[in-house]
């Protein structure tokens, strides 16, 4: 059952909802895109319907909402650590099954990976409530059928926008107060196709033939081509490496804080060791690093692709190089090579 | 909820210059770490750097750490009674174990003597726990020895190589890379012969393919990996090989595991 709204009572849930929570949602930025008179779709925090951004998808992930682009884990004062306070508020964060399912994927790094729990990632995470946007289209640059990331099926709340219609599938009762309307018959519904399908290669094939595959020469190409800028680990709504970066204030040196900011593995520095030795100076071979961690050695380490089809990275890339072609370039070497 | 990335104060008890941009810090702390395990150090304001643990005792640790960086610049700068931030020990050491009554050979290049000091102090402490101990040290020059006292002391119980790439008109010792003499070295029982190399990435690689051709079983062929991290815990992404973390499951790596990490 969904509970239909107008967008009358849709604000009014979001001013209910806003006295325990920061909503965030795909929000217009007028003017701030990177060129000239050109807007960014971003996330951010919504106050009401007309906040939110439904026809153009976001340059940026819901990521930050958890895990913040510079994130201060400590502040000094001469020898001592002290650990910031976060707000009281829950989060709600209105997302499409894509960027849900990013959220999982965080997870498995900051909450299962090695012995401990990330407790800055838990803190913040713990408080995130699910609002899905039905997405049943998606966009050109779309193919989260093809990684397996267009349901999510584990959500608070479940939002179809049809123009000034708005239903709702309450599926957290811890919500039911806040949404009053008309009851209606609603089935969610998710993309079952993209415009764009992508093969993913066998993960064993590549361990069967792993070095054939790091050899090839399709990662030449971008050697050339690829400037390592690092926007498509920006853009990504599933890269999570960071730096520790340590600072003290100008007027007080004797105070400061420990930071960590986001990394990328296509950046100049991400393997620097002491002494001067780093790895991966080609930038074919960071794409490597880069796509393997994706479609191969996320999913061999935590047995789902890391990946989502969100297709931000070619989006985003200044060099027009398509995450989605090194895919089906990476499976036609795989299955080619296998043959051999 | 345990913040995972506090550090605890630790006090510097001595520092003890090796070379002109080597000290080794001595620190007053509790902590029993395996052969190989490292430290996240840190001065606040500053950073926070990956370090091996070069030896340690039930009282104090002994970090070996080289002038290369904003951090260890400043932590060169302290002194005894002043205080670096620890926490860890992190990843996987050497399985020591697993080398009782064995041959063993530990072949270190420049600071990665540093991580395998403490096996070959343990053994130095109980030289019955092994059957025998080959050590190939070497180092770019002689003012680039480390332990030199040390080395001196393991040369009464154990086969000891010292080697410099490049002498002076001084030096009367050996000249040239460790992998020159692994082809001369004494092995008796290669099948049975533990061979640890931590060293700089193409010294390693070298190495160990020298052991290889001695007969030596790639099983028994033990190394470290050095890489940047910022975490240590499996976070922060930047020591990852493949699916391989090293902070979590190396930096120890057997080596039929290390071979298969192409970076």
């Amino acid at each position: 059952m969904g509970i239909e709204l107008d967008v009358k009572s849709f604000d009014d849930a979001l001013k209910i909802l806003s006295k325990n929570y920061k909503i965030f949602a795909p929000v217009r930025l007028k003017g701030k895109g990177a060129f000239s008179d050109t807007d960014l779709v971003t996330y951010g925090e919504i106050s009401s319907y007309k906040d939110i951004e439904l026809n153009e998808k976001s340059r940026y992930s819901p990521k930050e909402v958890i895990y913040p682009i510079t994130q201060t884990l400590f502040y000094f004062t001469e020898d001592e650590y002290k650990e910031p306070e976060i707000d009281d508020k829950g989060i709600i964060v209105f997302l499409r099954p894509c960027d849900a399912n990013s959220y999982l994927k965080l997870d498995n790094i900051f909450l299962k990976n090695g012995p401990y729990e990330d407790n800055y990632y838990k803190r913040l995470r713990d408080k995130v409530k699910f609002f899905i946007i039905e997405c049943t289209k998606g966009f050109s640059t779309c193919f989260c059928v093809s990684t397996g990331s267009n349901k999510f099926l584990d959500y608070d709340v479940f939002v179809r926008f049809d123009n000034d219609k708005i239903t709702c599938d309450v599926k957290n009762d811890e919500f039911s107060y806040a949404f009053s309307g008309k009851e209606v018959e609603f089935i969610p519904e998710f993309i079952e196709k993209n415009e764009i399908e992508v093969k993913l290669p066998d993960i064993d094939k590549i361990s069967q033939n792993l070095e054939y595959v790091f050899n090839h020469e399709l990662w030449d190409e971008y050697t050339k081509r690829c400037i390592a800028c690092g926007r498509c680990t920006v853009s990504c709504p599933t890269c999570s490496c960071f730096s520790m970066q340590d600072i003290f204030y100008k007027d007080n040196p004797k105070c400061g804080e420990r930071r960590r900011v986001w990394a990328s593995c296509m950046v100049d520095g991400f393997t620097d060791v002491a002494g001067g030795h780093s790895y991966r100076q080609k930038y074919g071979e960071r794409m490597r690093f880069k796509v393997m961690h994706k479609i191969y050695d996320y999913k061999k380490r935590f047995g789902t692709t890391m990946c989502v089809g969100c297709g931000r990275c070619d989006d985003v890339c200044p060099e027009y190089i398509s995450f989605i072609k090194i895919v089906s370039k990476v499976t036609d070497a795989v299955d080619r090579g296998e043959s051999k | 909820m345990t913040n995972v990335y506090m550090p605890i104060k630790a006090e510097i008890v001595s520092i003890i210059p090796q070379t002109d941009i080597d000290y080794t810090f001595r620190l007053k702390s509790d902590i029993l770490p395996q052969h190989g395990q490292f430290l996240q150090v840190s001065i606040p304001k500053i950073g926070e750097a990956p370090i091996s643990i070069s030896d340690y005792t039930d009282e104090y640790i002994e970090l070996t750490i080289r002038k290369v960086g904003t951090v260890t610049d400043a932590i060169h700068e302290l002194k005894p009674g002043d205080f670096l931030f620890i926490r860890g020990p992190y990843g996987h050491g050497f399985p020591v174990e697993d080398f009782k009554n064995k041959n063993v050979v530990i072949a270190a290049g420049g600071t990665g003597l540093a991580p395998v000091k403490s096996i070959i102090n343990r053994y130095n402490r109980n030289p019955k726990e092994i059957k025998k101990l080959n050590i190939l040290v070497g180092f770019k020059s002689p003012k680039d020895i480390l332990f030199e006292d040390e080395i001196k002391k393991w040369k009464e119980k154990f086969d000891v190589l010292l080697t410099v790439d490049n002498g002076d008109e001084t030096w009367k010792g050996n000249t040239g890379l460790i992998t020159k003499f692994i082809p001369d070295l004494k092995i008796e029982n290669s099948d049975d012969t533990i061979v640890i190399v931590v060293g700089p990435p193409m010294m390693m690689k070298f190495a160990c393919l020298e052991f290889l051709k001695r007969g030596i079983l790639e099983e028994n062929i033990w190394v470290s990996f050095e890489r940047k991290m910022s975490c240590g815990i499996g976070k922060c992404g930047h020591c990852k090989i493949n699916e391989t973390y090293v902070c979590l499951e190396g930096p120890v790596f057997n080596y039929t595991k290390s071979k298969q990490l192409l970076d």
